[in-house]
């Protein structure tokens, strides 16, 4: 009556396996290397890539255990901090500007494991020490910015078709477009609908001047907040990459918010003014028709900047266009004048809209504005010599290489479609990451080491099948957190001790059951069989509970409360399967074959 | 070895008005504290920055209070953390002083008058944030509770749904009683140790259910608080064991487990102790005064026993 069929053993055996294999690299510790991933989307690491590091390291007599290719970049494993730095050095020297040289950890697990996609847990920011960042993204300014070229569009476009109107302004969320008479409005009305879709139109008419209320269509806006939330992704993006950060994690979070992770990073005064760095960047035609003095209120359609010598300039308020149609930016040289320049290539649209506006202006000057915290400066107003299309730019003129090394940095990292605000930050210096993993481990060893005692004492035999069952169950958490590579945060440690406390409930439970059954005066065969079965009914409920608990953990929590609902989650999953099946296969063993079982060691 | 050889039932439900009205003034003075202490809510709700800095010798507190004094920060607490090396600074967040560059500024100052100072860890949470957590913790103790309730009514019957809860979440005001008296900090990871508090304590009152739906299939005649009492003193030995058992694990996560853990163990700790108490001596009464009984359960009859893992 207690025989498993075979293939519930082989199911048993098989899952204990893959958990032992899924649990080994974890014990291997890791060993720190070196990370060589190249920067921009056009250049892949590849055995090429691999071997010049090989030789570069060779030349630095610097011995690595392992360099090996992985994920789009070259990874190189020392075996002590020293020769990584000494190594990283050499590297970021040798390789120049187009490649990211970061500091990582690798797993020292032999290759057949590795091959298996074994790894060892992900280690979350509060173990591994590192910086964490909420950014909010200012979705307002992201609108206001689109209405504000939207503004310069309408004006040129009723131009364009002769349509006669007073003013185009911007009133909070909407554009006011007033015309004289109800013919032009009608006529303008067809215009900015035919060509802006976006845009919701709605007649008003103030006293004597027909006004045309022009505002962005909810779905419109909607989207335009999403690109912006991507654009400021990839930006991020770019910008971590400059800092050099083996694993950074740069995601989305909720609608308008944006989480970066620096894993190692311990400058936060760095990373943030790099992250924080606000820079817009937008390309305007210089008002020539105006001389600007200081004091001087900018006429009526201009802005007025300074450029870095502090001369004050007039430039339009139309934006031909903006940072984000830039593709790449590299200093280098004027092959005639032997100048400094920075060498801009534009995506597609950029490149058109550039050709147009040249084309149209050839002879007139063309700023280059930079915006930080709101502030604008013009780097740059180069006077325009020819029509240039092809979207390959060339900007020269009274500049260092340094300067030019500056600009080209600012624009290849790219502008933010709309500000961000850090609002959240959570820094953890390793050595307290390294603390918090010895705490968490030594609080679960002891802890585990008096559950054993305890229950073998009491339950004797059956003690021991449980703190097998225990282990079994620790084994498999382990296993499916670095299968999953959730991310272990100090809570998630936490939650491991929690669950194989709680987990031992289950054991209890069905131990209790059996001496009952054989104090009623059952044979134990049948108080085994009874006591299991009986108990699981009861194991199920209790631990659904708890499953709700964690479920509604993992959907409200943020960050390292989520590492806790998600060992809580799996902890559960896993200790049912040990402690109903895995213990019951091992009574089987034991007791199962013997038809005229007298006596259970239970206590 | 065993701790609980007990003959008789023990006649717990003739304790009831006892043990209901004790928890009724436990639970009234929580409430009490609560409102007249609040809660010392951490950084995470509050918004604010949070500093703990290492020294390579004790840290000489009042100095570091007047360094940062003089950099405008005359109200950021200080206090040793752990040990006399490791100090932890509070700035509390304002319009104006919190923003994000504020460890940075802190860290500068400090360097000044110690070179030897480490930057162990920081905390900012901007305003908004704090909101959002505690509009997200009561989503989820709400979430929790109803989920349980529902689940509870699905697999046995309102009463018990109902009987459960309201023990439970007795239990979670309770330890926000204590939170409240002695003004622990209660943070993030208090406030998700309070809802798996709440999760696991329901186990507890689900064991004892199970027994009593059990005995009113097998104990025909007898009367109904016969019937819970037996089905609480049978459980009896269980609850202790792995309450126990469990209890280990918590107490070595509260005493090695570092500052972080602490108070996270100790809402568990708080947790696990009134649960055995609110779902036997809470749960079981209420239920009798819900007036459950054997129609209850004329329904699920059938297939409750035979359940066998597949």
């Amino acid at each position: 009556m207690n025989q498993y069929p075979l293939w519930k053993y082989l199911l048993i055996l098989a899952a204990l396996l893959a958990g032992l294999i899924y649990t080994l690299p974890n014990l291997y510790g890791e060993s720190p290397a070196v990370q060589v991933s190249p920067l921009r989307t056009n250049l892949k690491a590849d055995a090429a890539l691999q071997d010049r590091v090989g030789s570069i390291l060779k030349a630095a007599n610097l011995d690595p255990e392992l360099v090996m290719l992985e994920d789009n970049s070259v990874k190189a494993r020392f075996a002590g901090t020293d020769s990584q730095l000494k190594a990283k050095d050499a590297l970021a020297a040798q390789l120049g500007e187009d490649y990211v040289v970061a500091l990582n950890l690798l797993p020292r697990s032999p290759r057949w494991l590795t091959d298996l996609h074994a790894l060892p847990m992900y280690l979350g920011l509060d173990l591994r020490g590192g910086v964490h960042f909420l950014l909010q993204v200012d979705m307002k300014a992201a609108l206001t910015k689109s209405l504000d070229s939207a503004t310069e569009d309408i004006r040129s476009s009723l131009r364009d078709k002769n349509i006669p109107y007073t003013g185009v302004d911007r009133d909070g969320d909407a554009l006011v477009v007033k015309f004289r008479d109800a013919d032009a409005r009608s006529k303008g009305e067809a215009e900015i609908k035919q060509r802006y879709a976006d845009y919701a139109l709605d007649d008003q008419d103030e006293g004597k001047e027909f006004h045309l209320l022009v505002t962005l269509k909810p779905e419109a806006a909607k989207r335009i907040q999403e690109s912006a939330v991507q654009q400021n992704l990839l930006t991020l993006r770019n910008r971590v990459n400059e800092l050099g950060v083996a694993e950074p994690v740069i995601q989305q979070e909720g609608a308008d918010r944006v989480v970066v992770q620096l894993p190692g990073v311990q400058d936060t005064a760095r990373a943030k003014e790099i992250l924080g760095r606000t820079a817009t960047l937008e390309v305007r035609m210089v008002d020539e028709t105006h001389q600007a003095t200081p004091g001087s209120p900018a006429p009526f359609g201009d802005d007025m900047f300074k450029d870095k010598d502090g001369q004050m300039l007039f430039v339009k308020k139309r934006v031909i266009l903006t940072g984000d149609r830039i593709n790449d930016a590299q200093p280098g040289f004027d092959n005639r004048t032997n100048e400094p320049t920075v060498n801009i290539s534009l995506d597609g649209v950029g490149a058109r809209l550039f050709k147009d506006a040249t084309r149209e202006n050839v002879g007139k000057r063309m700023a280059i504005i930079l915006f930080e915290k709101g502030k604008g400066e013009i780097v740059t107003a180069p006077v325009i010599r020819e029509e240039i299309g092809g979207g390959r730019v060339q900007i020269s003129g009274s500049m260092s290489s340094t300067e030019a090394q500056d600009t080209s940095l600012l624009l290849r990292a790219g502008a933010l479609a709309a500000p961000m605000q850090i609002i959240e930050e959570r820094t953890v210096g390793p050595s307290l990451g390294a603390d918090n993993i010895t705490r968490g481990f030594n609080s679960t060893k002891i802890g585990f080491i008096m559950v054993a005692v305890f229950m073998i004492a009491y339950y004797l035999m059956f003690g021991v099948i449980s703190v097998l069952a225990l282990a079994a169950n620790l084994l498999l958490l382990i296993a499916l957190l670095s299968m999953l590579q959730a991310t272990l945060t100090l809570p998630g440690m936490a939650g491991i001790a929690l669950t194989l406390g709680m987990a031992i409930d289950a054991n209890v439970l069905i131990n209790e059951r059996i001496r009952e059954e054989l104090r009623n005066g059952v044979t134990p065969q049948a108080a085994i069989n009874a006591g299991y079965d009986r108990a699981f009914a009861t194991i199920l409920d209790s631990n659904v509970t708890t499953f709700i608990a964690g479920i509604a953990l993992f959907m409200f929590g943020s960050g390292s409360i989520k590492g806790f609902a998600v060992v809580l989650c799996l902890g559960i999953m896993t200790s049912m399967f040990s402690a109903v099946l895995i213990s019951r296969a091992i009574v089987n063993l034991m007791y199962g074959r013997k038809a005229r079982l007298a006596k259970v060691a239970i206590g | 070895m065993e701790f609980f050889r007990i003959k008789h039932d023990i006649p717990f439900m003739s304790y009831g008005r006892y043990t209901t009205s004790i928890s009724l003034v436990t639970f009234l003075f929580a409430i009490f504290f609560l409102a007249t202490k609040g809660l010392n809510f951490g950084v995470d709700f509050t918004g604010g920055t949070v500093m703990e800095m290492h020294y390579a010798q004790s840290a000489d507190l009042p100095k570091v209070r007047a360094q940062l004094a003089e950099t405008g920060l005359p109200d950021a607490m200080v206090q040793n953390f752990g040990s006399s090396y490791d100090v932890l600074i509070q700035v509390p967040a304002k319009q104006n002083a919190t923003d994000s560059k504020l460890s940075d500024r802190v860290l500068a100052s400090l360097r000044k008058q110690d070179s030897s100072v480490e930057m162990r860890r920081v905390e900012f949470v901007g305003p908004q944030v704090g909101k959002d957590l505690i509009n997200n913790g009561e989503l989820a103790l709400l979430l929790v509770s109803m989920g349980i309730v529902g689940y509870l009514w699905l697999r046995f019957e309102w009463k018990f749904g109902l009987a459960a809860i309201i023990a439970n979440l007795h239990d979670v005001v309770i330890i926000l009683g204590f939170f409240a008296f002695f003004q622990w900090e209660f943070s993030l990871s208090v406030l998700a140790a309070v809802l798996a508090v709440l999760g696991y304590s329901v186990n507890e009152s689900v064991v004892v259910f199970d027994r009593i739906r059990e005995n009113f299939r097998t104990m025909r005649k007898a009367e109904v608080s016969h019937i819970i009492d037996n089905a609480i003193t049978r459980t009896m030995s269980r609850t202790i064991i792995t309450h126990g058992s469990t209890q280990m694990m918590v107490g070595a996560m509260l005493f090695l487990g570092g500052e972080t853990l602490h108070y996270f163990a100790m809402a568990l700790t708080i947790g696990i102790l009134f649960s055995i108490y609110s779902s036997v001596l809470v749960a079981s009464p209420l239920l009798m005064m819900f007036g459950v009984s054997r129609e209850d359960f004329i329904k699920p009859e059938k297939t409750e026993t035979q359940e066998i893992l597949p």
